[in-house]
């Protein structure tokens, strides 16, 4: 018999990456919040890789930092190694990854969680999503408890109908064998929102004690520390780093696999989700890329608290006596005893482009959706729709509009519009390539681009907003006497050009123009720039970038801005695209369906032509004079 | 969708046969109005049934007559029905096959629009075609072109076009621009999987190739558009040396005269004289005005202008004027034009001296009488050789004939030549895609295809990526 629980300004379903950053918005946006997860013990667990970050996804951390979330903070507290990862290469995808303890690393969260106030946490699987009229009213739990609210946001991860596999044994269960939430998709089909079945994997771990790194490579964290909070210095995150190990696989690791191709469930037809192609299991990649004779092998701890590695590279659904015999042929890997057995992991997720950019169902005002349960995958991009539905569910209790990122201001935005404009037939992972105005999204400047946002929003504190402005100050008035301060051509100026490999000047330059020299830099000029004053290292770091790929950036700014003319057409929620004369059939069906805020939006949606938006821009500008 | 009926002559002029081409939602039932059976007629039934088509199948063809509201007997036609979305506009389309000359189809046509249909714009067949995804943006073009054309040779362009050859050399050099641009986001995506170590010394060379051959399409752009579009062709001289009596003799020539319009602006006017299988388009430099001195009347900055434009000048010299400032002005603006000095009333004096103009003007000087028409075949063959000598190589060569594309593929080769600059200004490999990704959009504006999703799935589809 059911029966009315407490009532609560948002309830959010799932504790994991992005059901935290939801819930900790909320709270501390003042909604009183209710985060229902199917085990306490499991909170921001990360049942996958021991790391955060890496490329792209250590931008999403960074923005979500910048924003006020959670992650970054976390991941400081619990890392045992850091890395800038592409650091050759230009600024844009220097990349940050720390590999995490992964135990602490849930339990620093789940401390964060149970002393934020208005955040509380409850053991249970909720099984309804109670809509009246359009609008969200409240949860069901399986154990018939009522709960009335005003907004829901819905984290589920991989736990819908979650179904654990390799070879022909098949569990029930979401990761780790945790119970899986196997009421919530039909109630999901009842309000009219299209579900579909993805798969992803996992490697085995494997016990430590039992590896032979002698025959692997070290692979060592970075001495210098770079914190993925704005908020954390480096020097007060100092500490002993641990490595991670790199080993290749074989033939003969590619022959067993070969030979065992058919008692793959992926191959035999028993897994019918549809996989991530970036990371595929080792047996894809060994049927896929037939040329390969070898693919690289990661073996990263688990933790501090645990001998458990995992063997990054290697995921798999193949059979245990298989996995065995696979894994033991990797160098290093030879005796090693598995702990826990690689699988896929298939389960339910919804069609994103059913989303606003605020994440919430464009049918159902009040339901929100965020992380791997709108077809991504990975951490990082399930903390950043997290603290977006979060944002944007307390904006909606307090009657306001919804904070939505575009592609220009951030890799979130990225995320968010591929998810909503262009969906996803397989889990969507971020990548560099996605961002198309990367060079003004990166990882150094997510702060000054997003923390304004954040402190508009209220998940940043004035103290942290005013040093920002004191830092934007800096960088600008630093820019502004480099492009004013000359150099002579002079013998000391000259000699420390030879000594660096640069061209000896002929007649007097400015410093602007030397810092855009490939050979050198802000800090290396700091010798002959007498007068030069002492600014922070992060501050250095943006006046180097900004003059060095001055160029280039402003390019991309030439970009952004006709981006933004179609992105500021907004196309009425009204409109009747059947009126609109000489659009294509598929067009019409398309953006019916789509439904996209602004042409824009319309622009990127696939089976749009841009003779459709031609015809769309006439249109509205009739329509525009019609209304005057 | 709502979407007008149009009708229009879907066969150039001339030739046996004209096909009047009906599209849109009422093309059935235009056609059933003026359609009748001969049977029909025979039998003399009481009433026709207007919606006789719509019974028809698609793809069929039907013979009989076209009659006027008073059922007076226009022409006898085979009808061609294509059907929704079978068709090449993807609408309803009716093809009336008329024998009758083009006096009697455009009496057909006129009857058409009476009854309601509206006259097609020129190309609007293909404009609907593309805007109900029924072709690309390329061929789109090149059928409108092929409406169009004038000569032999843009025909061939255009079919060649509309084979998509233009758009499978384009397709090639772009598929190789994806193919770098994967592979540095793989290494970008996956640092510790794929390197980039040497491979800035080697795109660069690529990238030579590349602009290379994009280079050659633009090169061979002028010649393509010269043949299509016709030879830019001015006539200059000083006043009364007889360019007027030059061009009269071109139009009055038994060639076919295809337009007679006015210039781009209202100091010339504009002719199109077709010469074998080549088109002038001769700028009368006489044009609208009295005066015939195009410097005079122009002023200079002007005659710059049309001269700048020109391909081809003729300059016609009075043989019985003599050289004089006025001939030094003018010499002084044809800078290095391709042109011919024609020596002008020979049948008035026998004997003149080239040699100051000689000394100017490497030009060929040909002796000519607009009274006799001595010379004229000289002058037509001389321009002729100038122009197709190479047309054996014309045949094996892909052109770009419309402005647009030369624009995109001007544009890719300025953004190619930036990543060039990139790599030798040292700049690291992430850089390079700003500019990458432009030449790659760029090219895909020829045949109408964006970039979107293009580079996520090359990534995937050739590297193995991936934890």
């Amino acid at each position: 018999m059911s029966y009315v629980y407490d009532d609560y300004d948002v309830i959010v379903i799932g504790a994991g990456h992005a059901g935290c950053e939801a819930a900790l918005a909320c709270a501390r946006l003042g909604c009183r919040t209710l985060v229902f997860t199917v085990s306490v013990d499991s909170i921001a667990m990360m049942p996958c890789n021991p790391n955060v970050g890496g490329s792209s996804k250590g931008h999403l951390v960074r923005e979500v930092d910048a924003l006020g979330g959670e992650m970054g903070k976390n991941i400081d507290k619990t890392f045992i190694q850091s890395k800038m990862l592409n650091m050759s290469k230009g600024p844009a995808v220097h990349s940050l990854r720390a590999q995490a303890d992964k135990e602490d690393y849930s339990h620093a969260m789940r401390k964060v969680l149970e002393n934020t106030d208005n955040l509380i946490l409850k053991q249970g699987e909720v099984a309804e999503v109670l809509v009246e009229d359009g609008k969200v009213t409240g949860v069901r739990t399986s154990s018939d408890a009522i709960y009335p609210c005003q907004c829901v946001v819905m984290c589920t991860g991989t736990y819908l109908k979650a179904r654990c596999i390799y070879g022909d044994v098949s569990n029930n269960t979401g990761p780790n064998g945790l119970s899986a939430a196997n009421h919530l998709t039909d109630c999901l089909i009842d309000l009219g929102i299209e579900v579909r079945r993805f798969k992803t994997g996992t490697p085995a771990r494997v016990d430590g004690r039992t590896v032979d790194f002698e025959r692997m490579q070290e692979q060592k964290g970075n001495d210098r520390i770079v914190p993925f909070s704005f908020t954390n210095q480096s020097e007060d995150l100092e500490r002993e780093q641990i490595s991670c190990w790199l080993t290749y696989t074989n033939e003969e690791t590619h022959d067993i696999i070969r030979k065992n191709i058919d008692r793959s469930p992926l191959y035999s037809g028993n897994i019918q989700g549809t996989g991530p192609r970036y990371c595929p299991s080792i047996e894809d990649k060994v049927m896929r890329f037939a040329d390969k004779d070898r693919h690289q092998v990661f073996l990263e701890p688990e933790g501090l608290y645990t001998n458990e590695m995992y063997i990054g590279g290697m995921s798999s659904s193949l059979p245990e006596d298989v996995q065995y015999a696979m894994y033991r042929t990797v160098p290093g890997l030879e005796h090693a005893v598995i702990v826990r057995n690689a699988y896929a992991i298939e389960y339910d997720c919804i069609d994103p482009v059913q989303l606003k950019a605020s994440l919430e169902f464009k049918d159902i005002a009040g339901f929100y959706s965020a992380g791997q349960s709108n077809g991504s995958s990975g951490y990082e991009e399930a903390a950043a729709q997290g603290i977006i539905a979060g944002i944007n569910a307390a904006r909606k209790i307090k009657g306001l509009e919804p904070v939505m990122i575009d592609r220009s201001q951030g890799y979130i935005g990225v995320l968010i519009d591929d998810l909503i404009t262009k969906g996803t037939n397989e889990p969507y992972r971020m990548m560099t390539s996605r961002a198309e105005y990367r060079l003004l999204l990166r990882q150094d400047n997510a702060d000054l681009r997003l923390t304004e946002i954040g402190y508009g929003i209220g998940l940043i504190s004035q103290e942290r907003y005013d040093r920002l402005c004191d830092k934007r100050l800096m960088i600008e008035r630093e820019i502004a006497r480099l492009r004013k301060k000359t150099v002579g051509s002079n013998e000391a100026v000259n000699s420390f050009l030879e000594r660096h490999g640069s061209m000896p000047l002929k007649s007097g330059s400015n410093m602007e123009d030397l810092i855009k020299r490939p050979e050198l830099s802000y800090e290396v000029l700091k010798e002959i720039d007498e007068d030069r004053p002492d600014l922070p290292e992060d501050v250095q770091e943006q006046v180097n970038i900004n003059l060095k790929y001055e160029g280039y950036i402003a390019k991309q700014m030439r970009q952004v801005a006709s981006y933004q003319k179609l992105e500021n057409k907004k196309i009425p929620e009204d409109i009747d695209y059947d009126e609109v004369g000489s659009l294509r059939l598929e067009a019409i069906q398309k953006l019916k369906n789509y439904r996209p805020a602004s042409v824009g939006q319309a622009s990127r949606i696939s089976g749009v032509s841009p003779a459709d938006i031609s015809v769309l821009l006439i249109y509205l500008e009739k329509w525009k004079g019609a209304k005057e | 969708m709502e979407q007008d009926t149009i009708a229009g002559i879907a066969s150039g002029m001339g030739g046996g046969i004209g096909i009047i081409r009906i599209s849109g939602m009422d093309a059935l039932l235009l056609a059933g109005k003026v359609f009748r059976t001969r049977k029909y007629l025979e039998d003399g039934h009481s009433s026709w049934d207007e919606d006789y088509f719509k019974y028809q199948a698609s793809h069929t063809i039907h013979y009989g007559l076209i009659v006027e509201e008073d059922e007076s007997v226009i022409d006898e036609v085979m009808v061609l029905l294509m059907k929704a979305p079978r068709s090449y506009t993807m609408e309803d389309v009716v093809e009336l096959d008329c024998h009758g000359g083009p006096f009697l189809i455009q009496k057909i046509l006129k009857l058409l629009i009476r009854l309601g249909a509206r006259l097609a714009e020129p190309g609007e067949f293909s404009k609907r075609a593309f805007l109900n995804g029924r072709i690309d943006l390329a061929q789109a073009e090149s059928v409108m072109k092929m409406i169009s054309s004038k000569s032999d040779f843009a025909l061939k362009s255009a079919v060649d076009q509309l084979e998509g050859r233009v758009s499978e050399h384009i397709g090639k050099v772009r598929e190789e621009i994806l193919y770098y641009m994967g592979m540095i986001e793989s290494a970008l995506d996956d640092p510790e999987h794929y390197s980039l170590d040497g491979f800035s010394d080697k795109f660069a060379q690529i990238l030579e190739k590349e602009i290379a051959t994009l280079g050659q399409l633009m090169e061979h752009f002028e010649q393509g558009r010269m043949k299509s579009e016709g030879i830019y062709t001015v006539i200059v001289g000083k006043p009364n040396a007889g360019k007027s009596s030059l061009m009269n003799l071109l139009l009055d020539e038994e060639r076919a005269i295809v337009t007679s319009v006015a210039g781009t602006t209202r100091d010339v006017l504009e002719e199109t004289v077709h010469l074998g299988s080549l088109i002038l388009n001769v700028v009368d430099t006489a044009g609208i005005h009295d005066t015939e001195d195009i410097v005079e009347t122009l002023g200079v900055e002007k005659a710059k202008e049309y001269l700048g434009r020109a391909d081809f000048i003729i300059y016609v010299v009075d043989v019985t004027d003599s050289f004089d400032e006025g001939d030094e002005k003018i010499l002084s603006l044809l800078g290095d034009k391709k042109g011919v000095i024609l020596f002008n009333k020979i049948d008035l004096q026998e004997s003149w001296e080239e040699r100051e103009w000689k000394d100017w003007l490497q030009w060929e000087g040909i002796s000519f009488s607009s009274k006799t028409g001595e010379g004229l075949d000289q002058l037509e063959k001389y321009i002729s050789d100038a122009f197709c000598q190479e047309d054996i190589s014309f045949n094996n060569q892909i052109y770009l004939t419309s402005v647009r594309h030369l624009e995109a593929v001007e544009n890719a080769c300025h953004s190619l030549e930036s990543v060039l600059q990139t790599i030798r200004d040292g700049m690291p490999e992430d850089l390079y895609m700003v500019d990458l990704m432009d030449a790659y959009r760029s090219l895909g504006l020829i045949n109408g295809e964006t970039a979107s999703e293009d580079l996520v799935n090359k990534i995937f589809s050739e590297f193995c990526m991936g934890k």
